[in-house]
């Protein structure tokens, strides 16, 4: 056994680490720090550069913009990142996504509507509603986590599949048709229910208070995601069931001889990325008022490029809830940056793509010994 | 067996605490277990001998739950137990620690150690970190491990404190019967020492241990009782202090093995082969070495593990980067900056993990036989002639005496020691003039081992120069002419496999710790 030294903590260990170096490996210690972290800088040069040229892009209106379209991203990205910790995918995300926007968008109709979906009736009470859509997420999430557990399909060959059965059964069932004339109880007094306004500003003329500008809003549902975060942190980090992901995600084998009930944990994993599509279903139908065919279409995407960002490792047993709320941030920041710039969304595309191959290279660069 | 069947019968009060008899177990086709009985006493280390495919693991694992035994009974402590999973043979007391390390290797030393049975905060559904943290303290504490820090990620620690992990784990479990397999495979003698005084201690608390291990010399100092066995079969239970390592040897395999190398009946030419100047690694620790190989020569290199041999060797064939060093081959000056590079210059080599970097496992033997030859068998260099590949690997299984029932078996439905026959005439077929040799005979029997041996003096006899990496002390001393010894990366020194004892060696191999 070596002898046993009492490094300093911290970054004054880091310090000292550091300076025991000579030039050329400090030099290479440098690149290493930055390769590691190339993603955020780019994309921070880029916002830099967009600010440059559009100074509107990080005003307050277009900041909570990009906040509120990152809470709406970031329960799937949370759900998916769990699949890709096992070392797995989720290619049924998104459409799972469109049904329970569906389901939530029928059973909240108006129920003075004349062209309710479903003839009779009232819209539902709110909450036994979001407990019908995260149960629809979390079947079709139990269907993709039963096959992987006990069929040991690979992921991606069953959420291939359960993506076209989800999106299959939507069409059946809603005829492809358009539901909106969504429930105030649902829309604006829920889900897009403004709490409160950012940058209002008021002038004071002859004791008479005007508003000049309302502010911007920031909805309930981006607190809702600040809590499904939290949580979701919870049990990742907390609970023996996110232990145990991580365990198998590193090493299914050392995680099944310990006596850790690998079925159950891969189960559970899938079942709860279904529910928080489900729940991504719900506030997306009230968040666009209507749901359609093309509700949830590629989220999985840009979830799974946002885990990569981020740093959830296709290796397996690699993720941080920190990690994925950046990656949603950042890969946020790219779309809103690029509307900014007036680039089409046929480019969007382009940028898109390059950014998930750089973002896996520098990923996988880490985990490559080199010999 | 009677004998045991009856002291059951005497009662609760007894020294035997896990008694295994009459086990079976059948797979299609083969018999892996007939009626075995084991019987491990209370207070005592029960070594499990037997060469690869003997039953030993498969023993173990029917006493795991990991396969279904098909008749038998186990006892433990009197009462009759047959458990279904790992779990439930842990939960009553039996332990194993792996051969291969089976670890989650991204998670923390902690994280590894209690994983499947985290500590909750109490009244809440969360893992508490502070208990785990000091309960690890408090096993190590016990084992006197004392350089390892329970938060430290896994993959960032050495194999050898991987495996000390591994067996805290598996005491924490606070276990009657702890079954080592192989457990000294990545250890230093320093750490075998330490493990030794772990396994004392857990004998004198009255635990029964059950190791296994293919080291002669380990199993007759550390062992109360051995019992071998031999194609499935129970052969004998002997006290240690009455064998000695050749009869185990007979035991096993059914022979007198009257040499464990064979003889040597060649002379090594003055013609310097391959010289090797200022070898040094980019990114690993190899530093400066230099060293000449003549023709027909076996050249052994030795050292503790991480004293950078397997490096040397990647180094030579391409395998790693160079720092710098230069090679001149035939006075030829060389630089094999890949593999394919090395072969073209007529290199071999025989990599250290068979499985991981030297099979193809779920090929056949043809397929592993000739990838390495491939272009030889294309006609007209385009299509490859399965007449010509299956008359080589004919040649192949015949040359190394490879015992396979046909060219399609797959290679991983072979013994290791028919494996790595399978891919010494891989390179056979390359026709090289240099073998680089990375732990040849690690987990292989005793039976095949003389049979590689062979096969690397036939080599040499035939004017081929070899350099072998060993961690065996005794094989080293019984096959190369001159032997190289390493330490820390640098070269410490070169001895005359003749005339050198293990006590130089090892003093060499301390030079640079």
């Amino acid at each position: 056994m070596s002898e046993i030294n009492k490094p300093k903590k911290g970054i004054a260990k880091k310090i000292d680490d550091f300076k025991a170096l000579n030039g050329k490996d400090k030099a290479s210690f440098i690149g290493n720090w930055l390769l590691d972290r190339a993603m955020i800088i780019i994309i921070l040069l880029l916002v830099l550069y967009i600010q440059s040229v559009k100074p509107a892009f990080l005003a307050t209106a277009s900041i909570v913009n990009i906040i509120s379209l990152t809470a709406t991203r970031l329960p799937i990205a949370l759900g998916i990142a769990g699949a890709i910790i096992l070392t797995g995918t989720d290619l049924s995300a998104g459409r799972i996504v469109g049904l329970s926007a569906f389901v939530a968008a029928i059973l909240l109709q108006k129920g003075d509507f004349a062209g309710r979906f479903l003839k009779d009736g009232n819209p539902w009470p709110i909450f036994v509603v979001i407990l019908i859509v995260v149960a629809v997420g979390a079947i079709v999430g139990l269907v993709n986590g039963f096959c992987v557990a006990k069929f040991k399909l690979h992921p991606f060959i069953v959420t291939l599949s359960t993506q076209l059965i989800t999106y299959g059964a939507y069409l059946t069932i809603s005829s492809a048709k358009q539901i909106s004339q969504l429930d105030t109880s649902f829309t604006e007094n829920f889900v897009t229910k403004k709490i409160f306004y950012i940058g209002k500003q008021v002038a004071v003329k002859d004791g008479v208070e005007k508003v000049i500008n309302p502010g911007t809003p920031v909805m309930l549902y981006v607190f809702l995601a600040v809590i499904f975060a939290v949580v979701m942190w919870f049990i990742w980090n907390k609970t023996t069931f996110g232990k145990n992901m991580f365990a198998v995600g590193s090493n299914e084998e050392a995680a099944r001889v310990s006596g850790v009930n690998v079925t159950l944990v891969i189960i559970g994993v899938f079942v709860l990325a279904g529910a928080s599509y489900g729940y991504t279903g719900f506030i997306e139908a009230a968040r666009q008022g209507a749901s359609t065919g093309t509700t949830g279409l590629n989220y999985e995407l840009d979830a799974i490029a946002a885990c990569v960002i981020g740093g959830v490792s296709f290796v397996g047993g690699i993720g941080k809830i920190s990690g994925v709320v950046l990656g949603v941030i950042l890969m946020q920041l790219i779309m809103t940056g690029m509307t900014f710039l007036g680039i089409s969304g046929n480019t969007t595309y382009i940028i898109k793509g390059a950014v998930i191959l750089i973002a896996c290279a520098i990923d996988m660069r880490k985990y490559l010994a080199k010999k | 067996m009677e004998a045991q069947s009856n002291t059951i019968n005497n009662g609760a009060v007894n020294r035997d605490l896990l008694i295994m008899e009459g086990i079976s177990k059948s797979f299609p086709g083969v018999k892996a277990l007939d009626n075995v009985p084991l019987t491990v006493k209370r207070g005592t280390v029960h070594a499990l001998m037997g060469e690869n495919g003997a039953g030993k693991s498969t023993l173990m694992k029917c006493l795991f739950g990991i396969y279904k035994k098909d008749e038998g009974h186990i006892y433990l402590d009197g009462k009759e137990v047959d458990f279904k999973s790992s779990r439930e043979a842990l939960d009553n007391g039996v332990a194993m620690v792996h051969q291969e390390l089976n670890q989650a290797l991204k998670r923390s030393v902690m994280d590894n150690i209690w994983l499947g049975r985290y500590p909750k905060i109490k009244g809440l559904p969360f893992v508490s970190e502070s208990k785990m943290y000091h309960d690890t303290m408090q096993v190590f504490k016990e084992l006197k491990i004392d350089d390892i820090n329970p938060k430290t990620i896994m993959s960032t620690m050495p194999v050898a404190q991987r495996q000390m992990v591994e067996i805290a784990k598996a005491i924490s479990f606070n276990s009657k019967v702890i079954v080592f397999d192989e457990p000294t495979s990545s250890l230093t003698e320093k750490e075998v020492e330490h493990l030794f005084r772990i396994i004392n201690m857990l004998r004198d608390r009255g635990c029964g241990i059950i190791y296994i291990s293919h080291k002669m010399e380990e199993i007759l100092r550390i062992s109360d009782e051995v019992t071998i066995m031999r194609d499935g079969q129970y052969v004998a239970t002997k006290p240690a202090k009455d064998l000695t390592m050749n009869e185990i040897i007979k035991l096993m395999v059914g022979r007198e093995l009257t040499n464990r190398f064979p003889p040597k009946n060649y002379v090594v030419q003055d013609e310097v082969i391959l010289k090797v100047e200022d070898m040094t690694a980019m990114y690993s620790h190899l530093d400066s070495v230099s060293f000449e190989l003549k023709k027909g020569e076996i050249l052994g290199v030795a050292g503790l593990a991480g004293a950078g041999r397997t490096e040397l060797l990647e180094n030579i064939f391409g395998i790693a980067t160079k720092k710098r060093g230069k090679m001149w081959l035939n006075g030829k000056q060389i630089y094999n900056k890949s593999p394919k590079e090395a072969i073209a210059n007529g290199f071999a080599m025989v990599t250290e993990e068979r499985r991981a970097t030297g099979i193809f496992g779920i090929l056949n033997i043809l397929d592993n036989t000739v990838i390495a030859s491939i272009k030889k068998y294309l006609i007209k260099g385009l299509f490859l002639s399965n007449k010509a590949m299956e008359k080589s690997t004919a040649w192949s299984i015949d040359a190394m005496r490879i015992k396979t029932p046909s060219q399609t078996t797959k290679i991983r439905a072979l013994s290791g020691g028919n494996q790595q026959k399978v891919i010494f005439g891989r390179w056979m077929l390359t026709a090289p003039t240099i073998f680089l040799l990375d732990e040849p005979t690690r987990g292989i029997d005793v039976g095949a081992k003389y049979e590689i041996y062979q096969l690397i003096m036939d080599m040499a006899a035939e004017g081929d120069s070899v350099v072998i990496v060993s961690s065996e002390m005794p094989e080293l001393l019984g096959i190369c002419d001159r032997i190289l010894v390493m330490s820390g990366g640098k070269l410490a020194g070169e001895v005359d496999a003749k005339t050198t004892s293990q006590e130089e060696i090892m003093t060499l191999a301390a030079k640079y710790v």
